[in-house]
């Protein structure tokens, strides 16, 4: 019991935290908001699988990639590829001059199935696509840069460039890929129409229990021996070289979890919102990805949740409201985070949170109650958050 | 390539490579700039499009003053605006780094998010001050037209000047940063900041100024780059990957790696472009880049430096 408490949600105020989210966006959430606003919090949602990610590989592996985007990318486009083959049955794609492919192939005279399409009519072949894909494209890259000792910056930029080149191929190659409009009039999933009000609500809970789900995950691989591996790759690199550790496939491994999570949030986007298209690829997402996890706090798993739910309620609130202001304010933020809240949201809670929790104080009982007295020693000493402390320290 | 005879062939390549020296002049004076914030001063300004812009911008402005109030000065506006947007853009560039840049020397990726953020914010005040529609400036008779050679060859003027120019840009960088007094103090600075100061280099002053110079040098990019295409409050993105790449590859300390890597970009985009669509081209010339820096990621021509 004791091992399964600390290791998957590190102390009592990771408890805590996870608590409170899970009822934030279980409870709280669908109770108050209409359908079409859940389903804007599910789309955020999918985001935060990419923020969470980035603290990963970013705040705990101090490896920035901007790159995230092409995961998210290839596992929306695989679940896009899957769903847009079932819209195009040739019952339903009947009036094309070639019936059964996709209406953007037929638009721009392509006459059979491209090979890479074909096997994703199966559902099972999809779901593997969305998890392996991604993992061995990231392993690749991971492989070829850190065995290199290629890092840091020029990591940054290569991954940059790469998303770049994704989305140009994506973009140029209409008739395979849907152009820059992308995928869209996605209908049905093995049958059942998806477009409606129940299907996006169901969606909005599978993705909240993949996001905990992810943030479990997270957590128990920071705090496993690997975790403080990382931590102490991050900051002393070479050290951990020269004890014997082979510092590239720790990277590479992080890099690669970061891929998947990032791959599970852009299936889940394409389910959600119900199109995919190259805008979720390129720079500006990957960057905006970035400022998610940044703004939440980088060592942060939840902050990162908090921080993509703040940023894209604010960008939907100005851009209804004020759009051109929206852009000075972003690019405010970016610069008032990097240069006064180094850790975000999350720093911002340990260095203030205490003023609110002191009204909370009757909780620490029932918790006493809940968590036996010797799994708390341990994590006195032993846990993620002391961790974070010094990495803010730092 | 079938299709094509050898002379018609010979023609292509020649036209392509001079549509591709004005691709090679802008982005060389683009990476000129980066190279000394990016290569000597280990800053990432993502915001040096946004620099290249307001150069940009700045020309536009001058060209449509002077058509308004003094259309006799038409022929010469041109130059001056070459000055005014290095001045410009330098004196941005010199705000920015005593406003922001400076606070985040010793965390290089956050400088990447910082600047980021003040690419955004260049970007949605050219929308602002001039529209989101693409602008460009009414460029003097003299620099339109084109010299023919030959039948099949033909030489737009305005590339030969932009080149013109990037060759002087070039050379008087070469000589600030390694021949002058003031370019042995950045080289010592960036090499060890702490022994520069102990030996009474002001090293803040060389940062700022260092910085207001790379991004000078954008605005000058983007003068040229308003005699190729016009200008938009977004073109800034467009180019900074590129010129990210063009500085990586042709390794980050070397004046002449970045000339080489510059050409050799320019080219290669410009003359397969000719063959197989614009987007492809791009995605095979970064492509190469990539895969060639993965197996060799110091770029062409590495400085010597034990890492």
């Amino acid at each position: 019991m004791s091992f399964v408490y600390e290791k998957l949600f590190g102390d009592k105020k990771g408890m805590i935290g996870f608590c409170l989210l899970a009822i934030l966006i279980l409870v709280v959430f669908p109770l108050m908001l209409d359908s079409f606003r859940l389903n804007l919090v599910g789309k955020y949602l999918t985001y935060a699988f990419a923020a969470v990610s980035l603290v990963l590989l970013w705040g705990y592996g101090g490896t920035l990639s901007l790159g995230q985007g092409i995961f998210f990318g290839i596992g929306g486009y695989a679940m896009a590829m899957f769903l847009k083959l079932e819209a195009s049955s040739p019952e339903n794609t009947a009036i094309q001059s070639t019936p059964g492919i996709p209406d953007f192939m037929d638009w721009n005279q392509i006459t059979e199935l491209p090979f890479f399409w074909m096997p994703f009519h199966s559902f099972t072949f999809t779901l593997i696509a969305i998890l392996v894909v991604p993992t061995f494209f990231a392993y690749i890259i991971g492989a070829a840069m850190f065995k290199r000792r290629v890092g840091g910056v020029y990591f940054a930029i290569i991954t940059q460039v790469i998303s770049v080149i994704l989305t140009v191929l994506i973009v140029g190659q209409q008739g395979l890929t849907g152009g820059i409009n992308g995928i869209t009039d996605l209908r049905t999933l093995n049958g059942w129409d998806i477009t409606s009000d129940s299907a996006k609500n169901l969606f909005y809970f599978i993705n909240c229990f993949l996001l905990l789900a992810v943030i479990i995950a997270s957590r128990f691989v920071l705090t496993s021996k690997f975790g403080r591996l990382l931590l102490a790759m991050r900051d002393k690199e070479d050290r951990v070289r020269f004890s014997g550790y082979d510092v590239a496939n720790f990277k590479i491994f992080v890099f690669c979890f970061a891929a998947l999570i990032s791959a599970v949030g852009g299936a889940m986007f394409t389910l959600q919102v119900g199109f995919m298209s190259p805008s979720f690829v390129g720079i500006v997402p990957s960057i905006e990805m970035v400022i998610f996890a940044a703004v939440g706090g980088r060592m942060s798993l939840i902050g990162a949740v908090y921080g993509t739910l703040l940023i894209n309620f604010g960008k939907t609130a100005f851009s209804e409201s004020f759009p051109e202001l929206w852009l000075f304010l972003m690019g405010g933020l970016f610069i008032a985070v990097v240069m006064f809240f180094p850790n975000g949201l999350a720093g911002l809670w340990e260095d203030y949170g205490h003023h609110i929790t002191k009204h909370f104080r009757f909780l620490n009982r029932f918790y006493d109650k809940l968590v036996p007295a010797s799994s708390k020693e341990v994590n006195a000493s032993n846990s993620v958050d002391s961790a974070e402390l010094e990495g803010s320290k730092s | 390539m079938g299709g094509y005879s050898y002379d018609e062939l010979g023609a292509i390549f020649a036209m392509q490579g001079f549509a591709g020296i004005s691709l090679f002049s802008v982005l060389l004076l683009m990476a000129l700039g980066l190279a000394i914030i990016f290569g000597q001063m280990g800053v990432i300004n993502m915001a040096h499009g946004e620099f290249m812009a307001a150069g940009a911008y700045t020309t536009y402005l001058i060209s449509s003053l002077t058509e308004t109030y003094i259309p006799g000065f038409m022929p010469y506006y041109f130059v001056f605006s070459i000055v005014a947007a290095f001045l410009v853009a330098g004196v941005l560039g010199y705000l920015a780094e005593f406003i922001l840049i400076r606070h985040l020397y010793k965390r290089p990726l956050d400088t990447l998010l910082a600047t980021w953020g003040l690419s955004l914010i260049m970007q949605q005040s050219f929308r602002s001050i001039f529209g989101a529609r693409e602008v460009s400036p009414t460029l003097p008779d003299w620099l339109m037209g084109s010299v023919q050679p030959t039948d099949m060859i033909d030489i737009p003027i305005n590339g030969m000047f932009v080149l013109g120019l990037t060759v002087f840009t070039t050379l008087a960088v070469f000589y600030l940063m390694f021949k002058s007094s003031w370019g042995l103090r950045v080289r010592a600075t960036t090499q060890n900041r702490v022994m520069s100061g102990a030996v009474g280099i002001n090293t803040k002053k060389i940062d700022r100024y260092t910085f207001a110079l790379g991004c000078g040098i954008a605005g000058m990019a983007g003068a040229a780059f308003t005699t190729i295409a016009s200008t938009g409050p977004t073109t800034g993105t467009l180019y900074i990957v590129d010129t990210f790449m063009v500085v990586v590859f042709g390794g980050a300390a070397s004046l002449f790696g970045t000339i080489a890597s510059a050409f050799s970009i320019a080219q290669a985009q410009s003359i397969l472009e000719f063959f197989i669509s614009g987007s492809m081209a791009k995605v095979f010339t970064l492509l190469t880049l990539v895969i060639i820096l993965m197996f060799k990621p110091e770029g062409l021509f590495a400085s010597k430096v034990r890492r």
